[in-house]
């Protein structure tokens, strides 16, 4: 590991809209997260977490303030410059699952190889090894309407993983799910986070969930409220 | 990347296969009609030759009076016999002149009676026609000086008055004169100008200037020009030899009109070119129009998919790569239009040139040229849905619903 540190926020401000519609989603964030941390930002809906998420996988700029990704300061650079980081280092689970409809579990977890270039051959092999690892292999053929929510997430999962990626950002991945399946998915994600040395920062209001992270964030009114560790993870 | 976005170009097609076949049916419809359009010019302009080569290329009319619009022309004194000889005398370029004068009459045979086309001329006018005798004989000497009531017919007349009975030795009655069929004309078919060629009754110039008109008028002289002479050249010294004849002074128009087949095909080629690009530019405006409906069916997938955009943006796809994926997606579907439409031309061709009656061509040239053509269509009406897709913001992408 080149640096400890690989997410590095300093005095970051983030406003949507101009003049008196400005809404201040940020209003001065400083945060570190070190390379193998598994992190779960908390906070009421409009606290800001969200938008700290989307600026840490490069999806948004910050309106002002520094941030560092692998030590090196990405604050202004250009939509294809951050799609290319995102291409290298990140993934992404979402809510929702996001996955491409009419489109089989093994293409889903294909897609950010292909952006990557990647041949064919070794795109299926790569993707059937991240199926493999959220125990999936036997569904590759089904399309996301022919699987269950919990199957779903994993899939989304395995897409995230598929990239090999540093950092594997998760904005409330167990919101649409039941209590058992969040679990799953919460003892999937430990796994990878403790045996593949992912990062994982974790967007969710369920302190349940939170309480598998090592490193607990509070937003709120898009400032941090306070931090804490964990003492162990269960 | 380009295969990967071909195939799932192919794979958005066909998962709104109805919707897709609707948006390229202004494609397909238009890519269609040029090339039907171009073909049937082709074939059309291919008949009219065909049309000038069998009335001979080399034929030049000459007739009295100057030929105004809506077929008027001002009075001027006829022909005569002796200009027929001074052009065979003094024309060293001209093969042969037939002297011709006609006019409408109704012929009888049996029950049969028939409006026809009677021309009085002599034997020349074989030569200078280029037409061949389908059964009998041409014209005696004898029956030429004599002005004997004979009479060569051709064959819609032969068909409408005969049937299917041999009409040679018979006599059929022309107003008052009966006259016995000598020989029948080889088929010709319409002349460019839709008329039949093949209705009309031949008869000595001189029976037919006792018998018929009344007078000794030469109404029009057909000459046919040596082979590798210019027709325009022969119709220069044809001016002016008959300026003088006719006394025509210096500067005094022509009371006499030549024309020559190279003429008339020029404009009829000249008006079926107009036409076809009449036509095909009406065409080319249903591709611009097919065009449209492209990029109207481009936008709305473009908003139908935004989650999937975003979802391609946040796992890495860069601008270029979501451009890509809806540019080839337009030109495929274009291209696919196009190349329905093509099929679609060849079978409309022959069908519609079967109709008229036409030579069936297929222009190779103009497919090719019609597929780049919609293919190019489908990047200019695809760039705008593809550019709106790429710039999306990947968070706002996301969030759609």
């Amino acid at each position: 590991m080149t640096s400890p540190v690989l997410v590095e926020l300093e005095g970051v401000t983030k406003s949507y809209g101009k003049g008196q519609a400005a809404v201040q989603a940020m209003r001065g964030v400083d945060l570190r997260i070190n390379s193998g941390d598994f992190v779960a930002m908390m906070g009421p809906s409009g606290s800001g977490k969200s938008t700290c998420m989307n600026i840490i996988g490069c999806l948004d700029q910050p309106s002002t303030g520094v941030y560092r990704f692998m030590g090196t300061d990405v604050g202004g650079i250009s939509r294809n410059q951050r799609a290319l980081i995102r291409r290298q280092f990140i993934g992404f689970v979402f809510q929702g699952f996001n996955l491409l409809p009419r489109t089989t579990a093994l293409e889903n977890v294909e897609l950010p190889l292909i952006y990557r270039g990647m041949p064919r051959a070794e795109r299926q092999r790569q993707a059937r090894e991240a199926l493999a690892a959220v125990g999936l292999l036997d569904r590759e053929g089904h399309s996301p309407a022919e699987l269950s929510g919990g199957q779903q997430q994993r899939v989304a999962i395995a897409r995230a993983l598929a990239t090999q990626p540093a950092l594997l950002l998760a904005d409330e991945p167990t919101g649409n799910l039941d209590t058992p399946r969040s679990h799953d998915i919460m003892g999937l994600l430990t796994e990878l986070n403790r045996e593949r040395g992912i990062t994982i920062v974790m967007v969710t209001h369920e302190a349940e969930m939170a309480a598998y992270a090592h490193h607990i964030v509070n937003f709120r009114d898009g400032r941090i409220a306070g931090e804490r560790q964990n003492g162990e993870s269960r | 990347m380009l295969w990967n976005s071909l195939m799932l170009a192919m794979r958005a097609i066909r998962v709104n296969a109805l919707r897709s076949v609707l948006t390229m049916l202004g494609i397909i419809v238009g890519v269609a009609a040029v090339i039907t359009m171009v073909n049937l010019g082709r074939g059309a302009t291919e008949q009219v030759s065909a049309q000038i080569a069998s009335l001979g290329s080399n034929l030049l009319t000459l007739r009295a009076g100057q030929r105004f619009m809506h077929g008027q022309s001002s009075a001027a004194p006829a022909f005569s016999l002796d200009d027929v000889a001074a052009i065979l005398r003094d024309m060293n370029t001209v093969a042969a002149a037939a002297p011709i004068a006609s006019q409408q009459a109704v012929a009888v045979f049996g029950n049969a009676n028939w409006s026809t086309n009677v021309t009085g001329t002599d034997n020349e006018f074989f030569v200078v026609r280029n037409w061949a005798m389908a059964n009998g004989r041409q014209f005696t000497d004898s029956e030429l000086h004599t002005g004997k009531a004979a009479c060569i017919i051709g064959a819609t007349v032969r068909k409408e008055l005969f049937g299917n009975s041999d009409p040679i030795g018979d006599t059929l009655r022309l107003k008052k004169v009966s006259c016995e069929v000598i020989g029948v004309l080889a088929v010709k078919g319409q002349t460019a100008m839709g008329s039949d060629q093949d209705d009309i009754i031949l008869l000595p110039l001189r029976t037919y200037w006792r018998r018929i008109a009344g007078n000794q008028d030469v109404a029009q002289i057909h000459l046919s020009a040596h082979d590798g002479i210019a027709t325009s050249k022969v119709k220069k010294d044809l001016e002016i030899l008959m300026r003088e004849r006719r006394h025509i002074g210096q500067f005094e128009d022509d009371n006499f009109t030549i024309r020559d087949m190279q003429e008339i095909a020029d404009t009829l080629t000249g008006t079926t070119r107009a036409l076809t690009s009449l036509l095909g530019t009406v065409a080319a405006i249903s591709l611009v129009v097919g065009g449209i409906g492209i990029m109207n069916i481009m936008l709305v997938s473009v908003t139908e998919r935004t989650r999937e955009i975003g979802i391609r943006l946040a796992v890495g796809a860069m601008e270029r790569d979501v451009m890509l994926q809806f540019l080839v997606e337009a030109v495929a579907l274009s291209s696919l239009g196009g190349i329905f439409g093509i099929v679609l031309s060849f079978f409309a061709s022959y069908f519609i040139s079967g109709l008229m009656d036409m030579p069936f061509i297929y222009n190779p040239g103009i497919v090719v040229v019609a597929f780049l053509f919609s293919a190019s269509v489908g990047v200019i009406f695809g760039y705008v849905p593809a550019r709106r897709a790429a710039r999306l913001d990947p968070i706002v992408a996301l969030r759609h619903e």
